[in-house]
């Protein structure tokens, strides 16, 4: 089958989007990383790469926009773009938790230390193995993953209650905690909502492979 | 679904040279339908069954079924004028008689004796002109030569010469494209608006085309009917690997 002139174009945008997808991957890992080793050098790491990141998704808009314009793709070069051009703010704001984290972790590390919390860690590695997933589903078209994908949301979603518990506890049994304690309440809703956009982009990686919208259709 | 226009098995031969293979499928009323393939691909032949203009080919030969509301255009008694008059054609080149806009538009009203009367005819020409959106831009020139006007407008006074006696469906070869993108855009309005009145086939090289205006698309390749589908789900989720490896350019 003879080369596109899309399919260059299209090459380029998928490249485009896996680079800020790993960006991403990395901004979360590094940013919890920060908070659990109490590294404020690379909670700073984070904030700094952030600029790249939102420069990487003003590029995909660029991208997608050109190829919308000029290429007028149909079928699944139409939904390619399209998922594309969605997935990419739904990174970008991942990674704007991430910095949040990472912000959270500058304050707490001046903090004293507080007893170790077991549910974080969990917490912030069932979100970076999703995200992970749902970025290899991305890659390979991969529909039924992704929807396993979108069951692991609520692993997120209890291991949120149990740590707001948890943290609720601490400040409860321990007023001076009370300050670090808030800023990692915060720190779990980041990680929550990073869980709500990871179904997001699944739900994107479905549209994609089965031109079906699943969004809004509970069950699917 | 019901179908304004019913085709049923439809084979088309020229001579022994077969050009379309069993073709089934159903055009509602009030909705424009796109014929899209490959040049060659048999969808000019189609759209030419439809009305019996490939009964001048002697060497044609048809078999199936098409119905217009239910009657079969094929059975023998059909009154072939009869049913041109009700499936007007716009073609791909403008083709105006060499006569004014005016006498153009009115000469199907007359050979037909569809007017009572002089204002009536005028009345009819009018209209025939407002709907084919050219009425203000000749109104002030009605006895002006039809060949004094640009192909744009040509081809829409073509149409509005079809649509003066009054038919049910018109079928459109490529109509807009020997024209600019403004006088194509003017066309593509033309038949959206027109498919209020009428059912509208349109035969169209230009895919974008058939996205903007149809509600439906028909794709044709080698003589047969690949798929059939609303114009959104051809565009966006095509059945058929052909049909999106045509669509996007893989082939054609």
């Amino acid at each position: 089958m003879e080369q596109r002139i899309i399919d260059l174009q299209l090459d380029r945008l998928r490249d485009k989007i896996l680079l800020l997808g790993g960006a991403t991957e990395a901004a979360l890992n590094r940013s919890m990383e920060a908070l659990v080793n109490r590294d404020s050098t690379l909670a700073q790491r984070v904030l700094d790469d952030d600029k790249i990141i939102n420069e990487m998704e003003l590029e995909i808009d660029r991208m997608s926009i050109e190829i919308l314009a000029l290429q007028q793709p149909a079928a699944h070069d139409l939904r390619f773009v399209m998922s594309v051009a969605k997935i990419t703010p739904i990174l970008e704001r991942i990674a704007d938790h991430a910095g949040n984290i990472a912000e959270a972790a500058l304050i707490v590390n001046n903090e004293p230390q507080l007893k170790n919390y077991v549910d974080f860690p969990i917490m912030a590695q069932t979100a970076a193995d999703m995200l992970r997933a749902a970025l290899d589903a991305f890659t390979n078209e991969d529909s039924a993953t992704s929807r396993e994908v979108i069951k692991r949301d609520k692993e997120i979603d209890i291991s949120y209650h149990r740590v707001f518990n948890e943290l609720l506890e601490m400040m409860i049994e321990n007023p001076s905690a009370t300050t670090g304690a808030a800023h990692l309440l915060f720190v779990a809703k980041h990680l929550e909502r990073i869980g709500d956009y990871v179904k997001d982009i699944c739900e994107l990686n479905v549209y994609l492979r089965e031109a079906v919208f699943i969004k809004h259709s509970p069950g699917t | 679904m019901e179908g304004k226009i019913s085709i049923t098995n439809l084979d088309f031969f020229y001579g022994k040279a077969q050009a379309l293979y069993d073709i089934t499928l159903q055009i509602p009323e009030h909705e424009v339908v796109a014929f899209i393939g490959p040049s060659g691909c048999g969808k000019s032949t189609f759209l030419r069954t439809l009305n019996r203009m490939n009964d001048t080919i002697p060497i044609a030969k048809v078999s199936g079924t098409v119905e217009i509301d239910g009657r079969d255009i094929y059975s023998p008694g059909t009154d072939v004028v009869a049913l041109r008059r009700k499936v007007g054609m716009v073609f791909q080149k403008s083709n105006p008689f060499p006569k004014s806009i005016f006498d153009n538009v009115a000469y199907g009203i007359r050979i037909n004796g569809i007017h009572s009367s002089r204002s009536d005819l005028s009345e009819r020409v009018e209209k025939a002109l407002m709907d084919a959106a050219l009425w203000d831009e000749v109104k002030d020139r009605l006895n002006a030569s039809a060949f004094g006007l640009s192909g744009g407008q040509q081809q829409r006074l073509c149409i509005a010469r079809a649509l003066a006696v009054q038919p049910d469906v018109i079928l459109m070869d490529e109509p807009a494209s020997a024209l600019d993108p403004i006088a194509t855009q003017k066309i593509e309005e033309l038949v959206v608006e027109l498919k209020r009145q009428y059912t509208i086939v349109i035969v169209t090289h230009n895919m974008q085309q058939a996205a903007r205006v149809s509600d439906r698309t028909a794709f044709f390749m080698l003589g047969k009917l690949i798929e059939y589908n609303p114009t959104q789900k051809m565009f966006t989720n095509p059945n058929e690997k052909l049909t999106e490896d045509y669509i996007t350019g893989r082939f054609g």
